[in-house]
């Protein structure tokens, strides 16, 4: 333990911990903008400073570590100027058109300001050069980007995809792509986490809104939703309620108030997924042991992000992906044929919304292989957020709704479905069910848990022996299936190195796009509880405990469907509309036809200047604002300054390396000869 | 139609040579700590400038994503992403050259060789570019010719000093 002063209270704290940490554990905040707890620290916004006795100048709290003795001051009238003074001129190139803009009232910046009580922004500065990028999934308004770069952290070391990172220098910087090419024209999966990190209006999910209400509005269409299982554990969070909290019911209320005219279930379409995935493991497990090609290990296909991972990063790899479409694009290919003949009336006028905790949805329902005779099977996709922002829009009462069900024939689950929205969940539904087709017996673990493969850790395993399986899966008699199950693009990208290799032990693997699962998908509510994945797991969990019927197989819907439309798991007509397949993309998108064009990113210009040259009035702004700074502390001059110093040597060094490597060229083109 | 039909063969072999000399070199640096902005120098004086195909190919072969291969030779203003002149002319506009006229400076220049900040010139003589302190503060305001520092630099020289190269 180390004995520090903070505001003039003595206190001990572990050694190794930052001033932020500290203070928290003692009940002190330190308003702070870039920082984002277990995430990322990198010291980029210094609203965090504070003043600590002996140092010349003004310490970043989150990235200073204490040390013994130390004397913290986090609420001087110096600490307070510089805050505000930074704050502002962070502000001097923000586009602030709050009202407009999509994270007002949710806003980190905004609520920064309250915080430090800023009242005027003194300093109206040149702006950066902005772009504006809309991907199918997401839109980059680069103008309200505050370099935190809590989104590069994510999309680098927590998934792994290196889509983000700083581009040019200084004034200049903005975070992006390569060379600023679109998101859609490079690997982006779309999994959105960098939308959930953002504390800004920066990066969101491409609005769906309007062409909802859209539809709704239009007589000549039968609006259909359908709510995908992690939903109904989150939604609630945008409503004052716990994360975790299940609104299952309240969900189903507000679809029927907002005007669509079927509510519809995609558990159902889980359980429907885990019919025909299952089929499909025990087709490719009995190739394989009888003798003929089968490629395993098989992995779900749930997840569309993954499956673009895929398509980049391991383009051989594709027949290892299961056929089986995603849940809610089976049940808006089932809403478009069975329930359309059911109900009599054209596919064409049929509208499918999915309400998903996911950003690459969106994208995935403009998959040309998705469709159904040139009809797409799900029309438009909103977020968890984007649904509450349409509750609240159209001025239902949440917390008041009384509960309701939702509509049949595609609205029942059994609880096997619920879990589809965890990581782990997929396979334990597909084990329920698969095991006891094989052995005629109920899954051997308590509760139905298969507990090994439950829970938060990257990669976790099983292993599962079969005995005395029934009269037609004998040849399985005594065969141990292994299965591993993996969340976010990290562990994926572990497991699928040994895929590549041919160094795979396992029969059937699980993989979400998002670390977790579904639970904190990329449209998730953005959340400030370090244990939000925790709570809306156990939701989940406990939604499923709650239901008597736990198993797909169970589900009587299930039941009739396949007697009254499909015929049998995996036959031609679910072929026709359960299944699909894969493109191969490469990681440049090299592979694919319109991958390659280059064509550079537009920018856009809002309220952004050309800057060639400065013009005379902000020269004005720039003495002004280091007038500013030389008052408060003349940190950020003295580290650009020894920044340049620093690149000159860097420059020397470099120009001398040169030279030696033009040496070892020169040496190298002579061996050639 | 395809653009394989309009460039020459030589061309071609030539681009081919110098991406697979960028390989070896590659080869010999990949494993070394911090190596990538050597990697990009060897590479930048093999090939004169690093167009996207080139990064490609360096984040490929380094195993680096390649918005962190982008982001470094952004960062860096002696990397250059377009074909570069055979001159480099930077004209500063740190605040004691742009207080005591590096403005008229460049847009004398821009008049002169008919670019704008950033390009090069028609006949590939000239990369005009815009710098942030050259260190020569004292003497403002200053410009570069490659190497060579200009200091005190009066509009009205700029053609004879540009007719030396
Ligand atoms: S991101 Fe900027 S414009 Fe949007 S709400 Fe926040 S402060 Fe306002
Ligand atoms: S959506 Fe995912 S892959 Fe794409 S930029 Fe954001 S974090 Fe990276
Ligand atoms: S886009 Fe958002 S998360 Fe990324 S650096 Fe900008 S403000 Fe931060
Ligand atoms: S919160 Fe500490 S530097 Fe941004
Ligand atoms: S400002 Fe031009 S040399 Fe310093």
């Amino acid at each position: 333990m180390i004995n520090v002063t903070i505001n003039g209270k003595h206190i001990s704290v572990a050694k190794d911990s930052t001033i932020m940490e500290a203070a928290k554990a003692n009940s002190i905040s330190i308003p702070n903008l870039c920082y984002l707890e277990n995430v990322h620290k990198f010291g980029s916004c210094r609203i965090c400073v504070v003043e600590v006795k002996g140092a010349k100048t003004l310490q970043a709290s989150c990235m200073t570590v204490v040390s013994e003795g130390m004397e913290i001051n986090t609420n001087s009238d110096k600490v307070r100027k510089a805050r505000k003074v930074l704050y502002e001129l962070l502000l001097s190139d923000h586009s602030k058109d709050c009202l407009s803009c999509k994270r007002n009232q949710s806003c980190e910046l905004q609520e920064l300001g309250k915080t430090l009580g800023v009242e005027e922004t003194r300093f109206e500065g040149e702006h950066s050069e902005h772009y504006l990028d809309t991907s199918v999934s997401l839109t980059r308004d680069m103008s309200k980007c505050i370099l935190c770069r809590r989104c590069v952290t994510v999309c680098n070391q927590i998934q792994g995809a290196g889509v983000l990172n700083a581009q040019n220098r200084g004034f200049d910087t903005v975070i992006g792509p390569a060379m600023n090419l679109p998101l859609g024209s490079v690997n982006c999966v779309y999994c959105g986490q960098c939308s959930v990190v953002c504390p800004v209006g920066a990066i969101k999910e491409t609005d769906a809104i309007q062409k909802v209400w859209n539809a709704i509005n239009d007589p000549g269409k039968r609006v259909v939703v359908q709510a995908a299982p992690a939903v109904r554990v989150a939604l609630g969070e945008e409503f004052g309620y716990k994360p975790g909290t299940q609104v299952t019911g309240k969900m189903a209320a507000a679809l029927h108030a907002l005007g669509f005219a079927d509510v519809f279930d995609t558990n159902f379409a889980a359980d429907l997924t885990i019919m025909e995935e299952g089929t499909e493991l025990l087709h490719r497990l009995t190739h394989a042991l009888t003798g003929s090609h089968a490629a395993l290990p098989m992995i779900t296909s749930c997840s569309p992000g993954w499956i673009k991972y895929v398509e980049h990063t391991y383009p051989n790899q594709l027949d290892h992906l299961s056929t089986c479409k995603s849940p809610h694009m089976m049940l808006g290919a089932l809403i478009k044929s069975y329930y359309a003949e059911k109900i009599k009336i054209n596919p064409k006028d049929i509208f499918v919304v999915s309400i998903m905790p996911c950003t690459a949805k969106k994208f995935e329902i403009s998959r040309n292989e998705m469709k159904v005779n040139g009809v797409a099977n799900v029309d438009a996709v909103l977020t968890t957020r984007e649904l509450a922002a349409m509750i609240k829009e159209a001025g239902i009462d949440f917390r008041g709704l009384e509960d309701e069900e939702f509509d049949n024939p595609l609205g029942m689950s059994t609880g096997a479905a619920d879990i589809f929205g965890v990581t782990g969940g997929v396979m334990e539904a597909a084990l329920r069910t698969v095991y006891e087709l094989v052995t005629g017996r109920e899954i051997p673990f308590d509760g139905l848990h298969v507990t090994p493969i439950v829970g938060l850790d990257r990669v976790k395993t099983a292993e599962i022996k079969i005995e005395n399986p029934v009269e037609a899966y004998k040849f399985l008699d005594g065969v141990t299936v292994k299965v591993a199950v993996t969340s976010g693009l990290k562990g994926a990208n572990q497991l699928m190195e040994q895929v590549k290799n041919g160094k795979s032990p396992y029969h059937f693997i699980e993989v979400m796009g998002c670390p977790g699962g579904c639970i904190t998908g990329g449209g998730q509510p953005r959340s400030s509880d370090p244990d939000v994945r925790m709570k809306r797991m156990k939701g989940l969990y406990s939604e499923d405990e709650g239901k008597t019927l736990r198993k797909s197989h169970e589900n009587p819907y299930i039941a009739s469907i396949y007697t009254e439309y499909l015929d049998h798991p995996c036959g031609h007509k679910s072929h026709e509309l359960l299944h699909t397949h894969y493109v191969k993309r490469g990681i440049y998108n090299e592979l694919t036809e319109e991958g390659s064009s280059e064509k550079e990113l537009q920018p856009v210009k809002k309220n952004a200047p050309k800057r060639s040259v400065p013009s005379e009035n902000t020269a004005d702004v720039h003495s002004q604002t280091h007038k500013v700074h030389e008052q408060i502390e003349s940190e950020r001059i003295l580290a650009l300054e020894a920044e340049n110093a620093r690149l000159k040597n860097e420059l020397d060094d470099s120009l001398e390396t040169v030279n030696i490597f033009k040496r070892v060229i020169a040496d190298y083109s002579n061996k050639r000869k | 139609m395809s653009e394989k039909n309009v460039k020459c063969e030589s061309c071609t072999n030539q681009k081919s040579q110098k991406f697979d000399e960028i390989a070896n070199i590659i080869d010999l640096y990949k494993d070394k700590e911090g190596s990538l902005i050597q990697v990009l120098h060897l590479a930048q004086e093999i090939y004169g400038y690093l167009p996207l195909e080139l990064q490609k190919m360096i984040a490929t072969s380094m195993e680096i994503p390649l918005s962190e291969v982008s982001g470094v030779i952004t960062f860096y203003s002696f990397f250059s992403t377009t074909p570069r002149g055979e001159h480099t002319i930077r004209v500063c506009l740190g605040t004691a050259c742009y207080v005591r006229g590096g403005k008229k400076l460049v847009e004398r220049l821009q008049e002169i060789l008919n670019v704008q900040i950033g390009e090069t010139t028609q006949d590939g003589k000239f990369t005009f570019e815009i710098a942030r302190c050259i260190g020569a503060c004292g003497l403002a305001p200053a410009m570069m010719i490659d190497k060579k520092v200009y200091k005190q630099v009066n509009v009205n020289k700029l053609e004879s000093i540009l007719s030396k190269y």
